[in-house]
């Protein structure tokens, strides 16, 4: 296996919520106050309803695989001795699509739509990274 | 219940052929390092304004479209000083990335029908390849999302690898071929169809005989896509000239007539319900586009499809209606995207094989075209041509319909 660490993103105002909840191994995402449209922490407006009022929520973890690809190109220093490497989007349960990697799956078994759960990885003491396994019903 | 003026808006017909593309202009193309991109596309609109037989004094509106690399203060004023251009009415830079060139025809178009203006420059240009280090080529696209210390929600995509335009189109590419059983051999007869007009075009950058084989031996870039799914990356500038079609009917070119236009921005809200992967902005822009020109799919002669990808024309087709949703991958299959093929489809080899100025390559081929100046690659029956642009990924979509008559 690899050595060099993977460039774990440093939190801002906006995503912090989900990097600590990593750290606590849940899954943490935005809910609009007012409409209850669940969303990726990015930004601080509803898109559907324009409210600023949100709240964070747990979320399940269930999601499907909605797309990968594999990179064969080498494009950062902490990828040179992993390429090539797969790397996924999951439509989590709650509606929003995540870029994640799926582990624990062959990659010619890997299918669309195909359910998975979140996993947890510790990578360093301070930063959890969120990952996805298969997922039994 | 509607005032006659918003009954008159939803129709668009009132501008059918009132506008026309009277000059072109294509500084040297590709792996040209001695210009950067603000002189590209000054050369771009010496020779477009020398092409239409216009003197630089009659110019009074300029669109600029950036690329990668600056094209000067507020990407238009530095260019307007370069040339002299002392008589602008109209002056804005404009990205929708390689969906601009026809957005800005679009603009362009309307500014002279409606009297802002009476000749508008549009250009594009720039100069992502550099002689040394950077690596070279793709370097300045491949770069995106690479942060060095990624940081918030978009850092995921560092900690994933998720680099570049291409690991995105490959996200898309997949999605196709999952749900509808589109094969990579079906992509790459596109490829295939476009080599082979590029070998008639002096214009193309890459002329060298390409069979299906050399497609599947090249090298993957991100899975699902081979190398030879993907663009071209260039250097140069193209510019246009849209004039009123009743003077342009006097300058020293054929005019391509604007007989229809269109755009659709249908959004990526990144949640379950959006299909942003496999159905684009395409329709929207179409219904407008078609229904401004009074055409049907049976009156297009020529495409000049946005190709950034392989998968890009599949989409492409499919969202035009030219076959069913899905169906894209059997309906290339038979190679009548190539020479001599029933749909003649990127006739100078596109942006896979041809070169890589954004949208103005679909374009520029297309007013060759419409003029009959296509020489070796020309298309015998070429009355009307549909252009489109692609922006982002996925997220934009252009049309034009160029005609021969008005
Ligand atoms: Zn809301």
């Amino acid at each position: 296996m690899t050595t060099t660490p993977l460039p774990v993103p440093e939190a801002d105002d906006e995503s912090r919520e989900f990097y600590d909840g990593a750290r606590r191994h849940q899954l943490m995402l935005m809910r609009c106050r007012s409409c209850g449209a669940w969303r990726l922490p990015s930004r601080p407006r509803c898109p559907d309803c324009w409210s600023t009022e949100t709240e964070w929520v747990r979320a399940s973890g269930r999601g499907v695989l909605h797309s990968f690809g594999i990179m064969h190109q080498k494009l950062h220093p902490a990828f040179a001795d992993r390429t090539p490497y797969q790397f996924a989007v999951v439509e989590l349960a709650e509606g929003p699509r995540i870029v994640s990697q799926v582990v624990g799956v062959a990659e010619d078994e890997l299918r669309l739509e195909m359910p998975l759960q979140a996993v947890f990885d510790d990578v360093s003491d301070d930063a959890t990274v969120v990952r996805f396994g298969p997922r039994r019903s | 219940m509607h005032p006659p003026y918003a009954v008159r808006a939803m129709d668009g017909r009132e501008l059918r052929g009132r506008a026309a593309i009277s000059g072109l202009g294509m500084s040297e193309m590709g792996r040209v390092y001695t210009r950067d991109a603000r002189d590209f596309a000054a050369e771009a609109i010496r020779r477009a304004v020398e092409d239409a037989g216009l003197r630089k004094e009659q110019i009074d509106g300029l669109l600029v479209n950036p690329g990668v690399t600056p094209l000067g203060a507020m990407g238009g004023v530095g260019l307007q000083n370069d040339l002299g251009l002392a008589n602008l009415r109209l002056l804005a830079s404009m990205n929708v990335g390689g969906a601009t060139a026809n957005v800005m025809v679009q603009y362009a178009a309307m500014s002279v029908i409606h009297g802002l203006a009476n000749h508008v420059v549009c250009v594009f240009a720039d100069a992502p390849l550099r002689t040394s280090a950077g690596g070279g080529g793709g370097a300045a696209y491949a770069g995106m999302g690479r942060s060095v210390r990624p940081s918030g929600m978009a850092g995921l995509y560092t900690t994933f690898g998720v680099f570049g335009v291409n690991a995105h189109y490959a996200l898309a590419t997949r999605r196709h071929m999952a749900m509808y059983g589109t094969t990579s051999d079906q992509l790459g007869v596109i490829a295939v169809a476009e080599r082979a007009w590029a070998q008639k075009s002096p214009l193309a950058e890459h002329r060298e005989a390409m069979t299906l084989g050399d497609y599947r031996a090249s090298r993957w870039v991100v899975e699902p896509l081979h190398l030879l799914d993907c663009c071209l990356v260039s250097n140069g500038g193209v510019a246009v000239v849209v004039s009123r079609a009743e003077e342009a009917a006097d300058l020293a070119q054929p005019p391509a007539y604007i007989l229809g236009m269109g755009q659709g921005h249908p959004g990526d809200f990144r949640r379950k319900g959006w299909d942003v992967e496999t159905e684009t902005g395409a329709p929207i822009a179409r219904e407008r586009a078609f229904s401004m020109a009074g055409a049907t799919l049976a009156d297009i002669d020529v495409l000049q499809l946005y190709d950034c990808y392989t998968y890009t024309v599949l989409v492409t087709l499919e969202d035009y209606g030219f076959c069913k949703k899905g169906e894209g991958g059997p309906f290339v299959a038979d190679g009548k995207l190539g020479p001599g093929g029933s749909l003649p489809t990127n006739t100078g080899g596109g942006q896979l094989s041809g070169y890589y100025m954004w949208g103005m390559t679909p374009l520029s081929e297309g007013v060759i075209q419409v003029r009959g100046q296509g020489g070796e690659r020309q298309v015998a029956k070429h009355d009307v041509v549909l252009v489109t642009g692609n922006g982002g990924i996925l997220d934009h979509h252009s049309a034009l319909i160029l005609g021969r008559e008005a």
